[in-house]
């Protein structure tokens, strides 16, 4: 359950190396201390997640997940709701990859459509269900401010980010009075692995930022939030900016 | 039919969603023998401040009054669970009869008072609720309609009293009840300046009253740490009426005439709002008063004139904190007050107590000590302070009280409840499949 402060018992994480996943580990053993399920592809990388996880002193379970076999989605999450109620699932994975490469190489754009997109949608049906079942629980959709208006420099990532950011959106509003609820977390600029290498954006933020915000938007049952909180006013500038114009914006 | 609702406490923290049923009789043991999967809870009026009354996507029974009847020559009196003790006192009170225990609010259930285990201001008289109880009816995970005492499967009856419902659904009880001239109370009211002075001053005089209770500002810090307003009294006699109360000495408690708005922004309760409401309050009390006469809803229930004051809390809630500490671990009363007025976050006024023993219940909270109830908003900050607060409680050997907490893991439960593996061998034997539930004992593992 969560309880009356918005601590949960358990945590599923769905990608959990990613490094925000982890952030967000962090953040929660520093609050309360649920018991973190780790639903990842086994490996190294996941046994380092699931020591670090350990060496906080959180309870961990690890659970074989590839967001690409949506066929095996249904049985994963139905056997992890099974043993533990999901008091918050963290929708955490995804691939950015070479954004020139990813709208001219069919193979790179069909695996960024597929995990980002479908694997994200195929989970998000998964945890409603269980949810639903449940009378209680948080979805957190890591989603990004690239979805909220897509730009020529990362169109494919940033089209991905829109369809899924929409459906976990809709997903919320579907489940309104079910008990559960969707928080969707719009960060800009996160300076992790994953964008490792890239110069960062104006109000970059790290991961931590992110977790922290994860956290509180939990503990509020906020339906959407922005990290920073600036960015949201700055996307809501952009939105609106004319498309000849917005062509010639440095982003 | 089933209804799905989402249920929060009286706290309005921590919404879930469950299929409510109003059911009675045999209705009741229906819906027990086809609880699916996530279990089946009875729910009273909803004023416990936390989880115990919600079943997340399982089933929550709600109240059902019934008929109040009583035994003249004995003065017990038999009604359904499901009926209020507000209901109940309007019934009993024209008679010259009253509850040898009220909590704080009379809108709670008959069941709901068993199955917290409530106290009152006569605690160190009269003990919990469940003292009064003559014997109870409960229906079992077996179907099965079984009626307890403290004579009669004593070991399934302590497990009820105290067991938040997890034992069964209470449908019928036996109440003790008192005799009283009229329906008011002769009150004491002193104002104490700090916090030894409060405790000192209970530990003097409370013997001499069935009713004590102070009020504590738990914003004041300094020399004023600790000041309170101490309330004591009895119920009035004919003889110490006068003017109109004297020619109708018995008058049954009237509903609430003012209702908080339905809608109230956050942020209304906060420091600034709350330190001058409660300087106000510790001013306009009396140094000392004696023999003041007072309705008996004033003196018992004074929150009950607002309907729903719980709103103003705003949308995010307030969780209340009360726990118990033993007789000889004043130092850490004083630690838990003085840690509260450090922190500053805005608690109305609020309750300090001396209990006296406590009882066979197994979960029952109550135990020799002093007792501190306190309102606080809910925010994710309060985490470390309720943690400090409980680590100074456990480590004297107290608890924190099930019906009012929201937030307390299981580790904690059991530092604090020394006789929880007996609680769970008698649910282990009366219900094994665990079809009583809530979100309570999923948070508590109970």
């Amino acid at each position: 359950m969560i309880n009356a402060l918005g601590q949960p018992q358990t945590v599923l994480l769905l990608g959990g190396t990613s490094d925000i996943a982890q952030a967000v580990v962090a953040a929660w053993a520093r609050t309360c201390r649920p018991l973190v399920v780790l639903a990842a592809r086994p490996g190294p990388r996941r046994d380092a997640a699931a020591a670090r996880t350990a060496a906080l002193g959180l309870g961990v379970d690890v659970v074989d997940f590839d967001a690409e076999q949506t066929d095996e989605h249904p049985a994963l999450i139905d056997a992890v709701a099974r043993k533990h109620d999901i008091d918050v699932a963290v929708v955490a994975f995804g691939l950015l990859g070479d954004e020139e490469q990813a709208w001219q190489d069919h193979d790179a754009a069909v695996a960024l459509a597929r995990v980002n997109y479908v694997g994200a949608v195929s989970v998000g049906v998964c945890l409603a269900e269980v949810m639903r079942r449940q009378g209680h629980g948080m979805i957190v959709a890591l989603s990004s401010v690239a979805g909220e208006r897509v730009r020529r420099s990362n169109f494919v990532y940033g089209s991905t980010k829109a369809g899924m950011d929409g459906f976990y959106l809709g997903l919320g509003e579907a489940l309104r009075g079910s008990g559960a609820g969707v928080l969707v977390v719009r960060p800009g600029f996160v300076r992790t692995k994953m964008t490792e290498g890239r110069s960062p954006a104006p109000l970059s933020v790290t991961a931590e930022q992110v977790a922290d915000a994860v956290v509180a938007g939990v503990a509020r049952r906020a339906e959407l939030v922005w990290v920073p909180t600036a960015m949201r006013g700055v996307m809501s500038g952009l939105r609106h900016v004319p498309r000849p114009l917005f062509r010639r914006l440095p982003l | 039919m089933s209804e799905l609702r989402t249920l929060t406490g009286w706290g309005g923290t921590a919404p879930t969603v469950a299929a409510t049923l109003r059911a009675t009789g045999s209705e009741v043991v229906a819906a027990v023998r086809q609880a699916g999967p996530r279990g089946l809870v009875a729910r009273g009026l909803g004023r416990s401040y936390g989880d115990p009354a919600q079943n997340a996507g399982g089933t929550v029974l709600l109240p059902v009054p019934g008929p109040i009847d009583v035994d003249p020559s004995t003065g017990v009196v038999r009604t359904s669970a499901g009926t209020s003790l507000h209901d109940l006192m309007v019934e009993l009170v024209p008679r010259g009869l009253f509850l040898p225990v009220t909590p704080g609010t009379r809108y709670v259930t008959v069941g709901g008072a068993i199955a917290c285990d409530v106290h009152g201001k006569s605690h160190h008289v009269a003990g919990t609720f469940g003292r009064h109880v003559v014997s109870l009816e409960l229906v079992t995970a077996d179907g099965s309609t079984r009626t307890i005492g403290p004579d009669r499967d004593p070991e399934l009856f302590w497990a009820t009293v105290g067991g938040m419902g997890l034992t069964g659904v209470i449908t019928r009880a036996d109440l003790r009840t008192i005799p009283i001239e009229t329906s008011y109370m002769s009150v004491t009211t002193t104002r104490l300046p700090d916090l030894d002075a409060a405790l000192d001053a209970m530990r003097a005089t409370d013997q001499g009253f069935t009713y004590s209770v102070a009020w504590i500002d738990t914003l004041a810090r300094g020399r004023h740490l600790g000041r309170s307003v101490l309330s004591q009294g009895e119920h009035a006699t004919r003889a110490e009426l006068a003017g109109r109360a004297a020619q109708r000495p018995l008058v049954p408690p009237g509903n609430p005439r003012l209702a908080a708005p339905p809608h109230v922004p956050g942020g209304l309760v906060r420091p600034a709002t709350v330190r001058a409401f409660n300087e106000a309050w510790f001013r306009k009390a009396p140094a000392h008063r004696v023999g003041e006469i007072q309705p008996m809803p004033a003196f018992f229930h004074p929150l009950d004139g607002v309907a729903a004051w719980n709103r103003l809390y705003g949308p995010r809630g307030f969780v209340q904190y009360q726990c118990v500490v033993p007789d000889d671990a004043e130092e850490t009363m004083a630690r838990i007050v003085e840690r509260i007025a450090g922190e500053g976050h805005a608690s109305f006024l609020s309750v300090l107590k001396r209990f006296g023993p406590g009882n066979e219940g197994l979960l029952s909270f109550p135990m020799a000590g002093w007792t501190l109830a306190l309102d606080l908003p809910a925010h994710p900050g309060l985490a470390d302070l309720l943690e400090s607060l409980d680590e100074l409680t456990v480590a004297v050997g107290g608890r924190v009280y099930l019906a009012k907490d929201a937030r307390l893991g299981a580790a904690r439960l059991r530092e604090m409840y020394p006789r929880l593996d007996d609680f769970l061998d008698v649910r282990r034997r009366v219900d094994p499949a665990g079809v009583f539930q809530s979100d309570l004992s999923r948070r508590l593992e109970l």
